[in-house]
């Protein structure tokens, strides 16, 4: 039960990181959000006993991209303006 | 009108959507292939980790495809970012301003996580048939610390021509060690062409660690390629 509960959470978490990845009007908050979805979506495949799928999720959603995105973000004029 | 176009084809997802929601029900035991899977590959080719086993042997040819769709990446971002290398003349290098130095937090952060993130990639990579990861996330990983390793310190020159000969080398003994298991084993990139060992052994289950080190060698080479092309 508390299990369950625990991944209803996790999957709420996926589903508003997510929204608010597409809302929110920085540049940063918005990217920092999406990484935050990619990490939730990991901890929901180590629940359903998928470790090496977690771990891929983790290293390249939730790491690569999002330095990636960090990286853009400073090269461009985006990050100057907040 | 389009409006009702557009109701109709949500209409019709729903109703392909609903069937699988309502007639889910969860799984109590695994299938039958996985059963299979999970019986054969600790008994046949040693390797306690069943997800590792099956993508470096019994799925080989389908991992050779997944590097070399990675490689064509590689490759062709190398071919598209690299004309502007040339001379100053081109417009990126006339506009591009100085960017922002880093910021404390991440140069001092990076000090800290990177010796830690290369660490635990290379543990991933060579433990990947006895824990969870493998080469491909090992290589993430790795590539990971090189992506904060340029946002830490800007200035740092990557040896794109190391990385290239590295890649290539494992690239090319990856492919060696499929053509050895058509003469020494069952096939092409069958992993028996060395010893199974002690079960749970950090040597063992034939030629899996080696394939899973150079795949995460190769992987995270390319990827930090692709990465210092985007910065110039």
């Amino acid at each position: 039960m508390l299990q369950e509960l625990f991944v209803i959470l996790i999957c709420a978490g996926i589903i508003v990181s997510g929204l608010l990845a597409v809302t929110l009007r920085g540049v940063t908050a918005a990217m920092v959000s999406s990484g935050l979805a990619s990490l939730f979506a990991a901890v929901s495949y180590v629940l359903l006993a998928a470790p090496d799928v977690a771990m891929a999720e983790a290293a390249i959603g939730a790491g690569l991209s999002t330095l990636v995105f960090l990286h853009a973000i400073r090269r461009t004029s985006a990050g100057r303006e907040d | 009108m389009t409006r009702v176009w557009a109701a109709i084809v949500v209409f019709l997802f729903g109703a392909v959507f609903a069937g699988l929601a309502v007639g889910y029900s969860e799984r109590t035991a695994p299938s039958e292939l996985a059963m299979r899977y999970l019986e054969q590959v600790p008994a046949d080719l040693g390797a306690a980790n069943v997800v590792t086993g099956i993508l470096i042997t019994y799925r080989g040819f389908d991992t050779l495809g997944e590097v070399a769709v990675l490689f064509m990446v590689a490759a062709s971002v190398g071919m598209l970012l690299s004309g502007g290398r040339g001379g100053s003349t081109s417009p990126a290098a006339v506009t591009a301003r100085p960017a922002r130095p880093p910021s404390e937090l991440v140069v001092n952060g990076a000090q800290v996580v990177l010796p830690i993130a290369f660490l635990f990639g290379a543990y991933v990579i060579v433990n990947g048939h006895l824990s969870a990861g493998g080469g491909f996330q090992g290589g993430a990983v790795v590539a990971s610390g090189v992506v904060l390793l340029v946002l830490g310190r800007p200035s740092v020159v990557l040896d794109h021509g190391f990385l290239s000969v590295t890649e290539s080398l494992a690239g090319v003994l990856y492919v060696t060690l499929g053509i050895l298991g058509l003469f020494f084993a069952g096939g092409f990139l069958d992993s028996h062409i060395l010893p199974r060992g002690t079960f749970g052994a950090f040597v063992s289950a034939g030629a899996i660690p080696l394939i899973s080190a150079l795949l995460g060698i190769k992987v995270a080479a390319e990827l930090s390629v692709i990465i210092d092309r985007f910065r110039n």
